[in-house]
């Protein structure tokens, strides 16, 4: 975006950038009401939540950071920090059975109790 | 001597030299944040699944936070837009928002960290039954405030004098016992006596880990209203007491980690534009083309810093 851009073209840039605004807000909002949802499946939940979040990402680079017009130098730089990102979580995850588990960070391991009945 | 290409774009990159340099530090922070939450993801899938503690943290005042860091983004977007377009003095109040957005992320921030310091968890030796509202609960672990705690002082005439203190922050298992004077080789005094705390009186939320996500909000809204039923306990009683910090558990080691590096992003990031905004706007008369790169170049890192709460709330706050 650093190249010299009509007013006119500025204009429609503004009302682009105020619809992202609205978007990213509808985003916030489902992700918290569709956490209230509570949803039995744990990996449902994360994938959802997930979801939203990334297209709330696209959205913020693609149009606040100019990333849909950007220059090659910088594509070619985000595709080898992707690389790289990946790797690295890739490293991250295959450590995993490698690793202890469980609750032996905590004082104590806990078990729930069973609910008592509502007092009447 | 001038610095090379600050307005016109190299001819190899097509990029002015600050616009690649940002992308590239921006490269290295998806890193920094990258490794952050892969740690995150390998400490959370190890972690029992009862251990991971859920609903200890304020959504309403998260998802307000988010609200004003996406407001902030967006200022700065229309802010470089109206210094394309010549309005300086639009751009001053855009950017203006964006520093206002700014500060009342990072006050909101702090209210929220205070709120956790003097939060409380308190591991029983034995379960108990706490009321509250139309639900019963039996429990060995307490969520909630220490309204009172006594313990006793001993004044200049060697009298014992019972003391109150109410709401402490940061108090731990160890605060409970107290400890002994301690002095050097030379019987100089070098730490003073902290007294062992007699009596505490909990305030408690019993319906942290006893409840499924959804009961607890009906039992919330049941209490609603009602007062909570404080509960005295002895420190005899206590297996473990921490305040929410750091070594609470590994979800508040990760939480405060991640937001407390963002945090510090936001605070460079505004102190950036507020520079820009302020003393340094006097080059938008020598060198408006450089100006409007700078802007834009401040620009990039505050989406990015916008970019990593997006992920940050729904990961912390809610999963």
């Amino acid at each position: 975006m650093s190249d010299a851009h009509s007013h006119a073209e500025i204009q429609k840039h503004k009302k682009i950038y105020l619809l992202i605004f609205g978007a990213l807000l509808v985003g916030t909002f489902v992700t918290v009401w569709l956490n209230s949802i509570h949803f039995e499946s744990f990996t449902l939940t994360v994938s959802i939540a997930l979801f939203v979040a990334s297209i709330k990402a696209l959205l913020v680079a693609g149009f606040f950071m100019h990333l849909l017009s950007e220059k090659k130098a910088i594509y070619s730089t985000l595709a080898v920090t992707g690389c790289f990102l990946v790797v690295m979580m890739f490293i991250f995850i295959w450590s995993r059975d490698a690793l202890p588990t469980g609750g032996d960070y905590f004082a104590t391991k806990y078990t729930p109790l069973p609910m008592t009945a509502p007092a009447k | 001597m001038d610095i090379p290409y600050t307005t016109k774009a190299r001819p190899d990159t097509g990029l002015f030299n600050a616009k690649l340099g940002i992308w590239l530090f921006l490269a290295s922070e998806v890193m920094l944040f990258g490794a952050l939450f892969s740690s995150y993801i390998l400490l959370r899938v190890g972690a029992d699944p009862d251990s991971w503690p859920h609903g200890l943290l304020n959504i309403p005042i998260g998802t307000f936070n988010t609200t004003v860091l996406i407001a902030s983004s967006v200022t700065v977007v229309l802010g470089w837009a109206a210094l394309q377009m010549g309005d300086f003095k639009k751009y001053r109040i855009y950017q203006g928002i964006t520093i206002l957005c700014a500060l009342g992320f990072l006050g909101i921030k702090s209210f929220e960290y205070a709120d956790k310091f003097k939060h409380y968890e308190v591991w029983l030796k034995t379960p108990i039954t706490v009321k509250h509202g139309d639900k019963e609960v039996t429990t060995d672990r307490l969520i909630g405030h220490i309204d009172e705690a006594t313990f006793k002082v001993k004044q200049a005439d060697g009298q014992l004098v019972d003391k109150t203190v109410h709401n402490p922050y940061f108090w731990s298992t160890k605060r409970l016992a107290g400890s002994p004077e301690e002095k050097d080789a030379s019987g100089k005094v070098t730490k003073a006596q902290v007294p062992a705390i007699e009596s505490i009186k909990f305030g408690p939320d019993p319906f942290h880990y006893t409840m499924s996500m959804k009961d607890m909000a009906h039992a919330k809204q049941q209490a609603a209203g009602h007062a909570h039923e404080t509960i005295e306990i002895k420190p005899a009683d206590v297996q473990r007491l921490s305040a929410f910090v750091p070594a609470h558990s590994t979800f508040f080691a990760v939480y405060f980690t991640l937001t407390a590096l963002h945090g510090l992003h936001v605070l460079g990031g505004a102190l950036v534009i507020a520079y820009i905004w302020g003393p340094g706007a006097k080059m938008w008369k020598t060198d408006p083309q450089r100006y409007i790169n700078r802007v834009e170049v401040s620009g990039l890192f505050w989406h990015f810093v916008d970019l990593v709460w997006i992920f940050l709330f729904p990961v912390i706050y809610l999963l």
